[in-house]
């Protein structure tokens, strides 16, 4: 048991130490790093805090610690997939909304263009 | 550029993918039908001369960057025809199936009902046109759907060939569904308590290209229109004022 905690423990620090890495070269925004953050917290206290993992298997009514312990983060990553997934249909929607208006403007502009070029006044 | 020349104006608006074969005909065949009108046609980042052929037939030509699929390109004809102040808009499909000769019958049929969306439909006038097993069969499933939704009967509820007013026009420059649009558009209209009304129309086989759809994005296309019906009647209406 103690081994797989163990283990658990150093996924925690590995993935809070992947998410700094990640913010300190700007390859994720500060915004969305604090699920993964929030996740690997709890998977780090969860796996040296015995005793609190204890109880939550208690009222889970899961015999085994370590089981609890997965079926929590199984949880947490959901929650996490999920709210990039909201995260995703947003930027979808802006995105098409900026295509749209950009095309439009884009075909405004030409006419404008059009209108005031030197060919056309001569 | 397109611009209404008076109150009332009508655009037409023609969605097109790839379909360099036969925008030329389709612009050329709408414009000599309905000379003053203005069609404006939504090039959806076609890779083939789409573009340069609706633009020598006379047509204003509105080029999206990247692909957005049928609905956000029909999307930003709704926008634009919205903006410049546009009273109606019917839109055709770019590949010719849908005959421009039906185009006053759902104009007059807007105008002149209490209705804020027209559909050309094939199935009102007695015959009953060629279709795919699979494609009939989602008609028919679509069908009884929206019987039950809009407790009126949709002849034809997949078909492209849509008239809006303004109302309408509104509401679909706002918020339009971005793929397979046609039967979702319905139930958005029909929980704005908005009417519709069906006009017969002949259609004509694609004058060039192939159809993309197969057995696989038939499936698709049922699930993907089912989910959107029933997401469209729990939507909450409060949310997204974007755009």
């Amino acid at each position: 048991m103690d081994r797989l905690l163990n283990v658990v423990t150093g996924m925690s620090v590995l993935l809070i130490g992947l998410v700094f890495f990640a913010i300190r070269r700007a390859h994720i925004r500060v915004e969305y790093s604090i699920s993964w953050l929030s996740a690997a917290l709890v998977m780090l206290i969860l796996s040296q805090w015995q005793w609190a993992l204890a109880q939550i298997a208690d009222f889970l009514g899961v015999n085994n610690a370590p089981f609890a312990l997965l079926l929590i983060i199984l949880s947490l990553f959901l929650i996490v997939f999920f709210r990039f997934s909201v995260i995703i249909s947003d930027l979808k929607d802006a995105n098409i909304a900026l295509t749209q208006k950009l095309a439009i403007i884009e075909y405004q502009l030409q006419h404008v263009q059009e209108k005031h070029s030197p060919s056309r006044d001569a | 550029m397109i611009r209404p020349q008076h109150p009332d104006s009508l655009m037409i608006l023609i969605p097109a993918y790839n379909e360099g074969g036969a925008i030329r005909r389709v612009v050329t065949e709408v414009r000599t039908q309905l000379p003053q009108i203005p069609v404006l046609v939504l090039d959806d980042c076609s890779t083939d001369d789409t573009r340069t052929e609706a633009l020598a037939a006379g047509a204003g030509v509105i080029s999206v960057p990247y692909h957005l699929g049928l609905g956000g390109c029909v999307q930003a004809g709704y926008r634009y025809a919205y903006d410049a102040g546009f009273s109606y808009v019917i839109r055709i499909d770019g590949d010719g199936q849908h005959d421009p000769r039906f185009i006053p019958d759902l104009f007059a049929a807007l105008r002149h009902s209490p209705i804020q969306m027209v559909i050309g439909s094939r199935y009102l006038n007695g015959k009953v046109p060629a279709t795919s097993f699979a494609r009939g069969i989602g008609i028919w499933f679509f069908r009884q759907i929206l019987r039950l939704i809009l407790e009126k009967e949709v002849h034809d509820p997949t078909s492209g060939f849509v008239g809006v007013n303004r109302q309408a026009l509104e509401v679909f420059a706002r918020s339009f569904p971005l793929e397979y649009p046609e039967i979702e558009a319905l139930v958005v209209l029909q929980r704005r308590q908005f009417r519709f009304a069906e006009v017969p129309v002949v259609m004509r086989p694609r004058m060039a290209g192939v159809s993309t759809i197969t057995a696989l994005k038939s499936f698709y296309y049922v699930l993907h229109v089912l989910l959107g019906v029933v997401v469209n009647i729990l939507k909450y209406e409060g949310k997204r004022r974007k755009g």
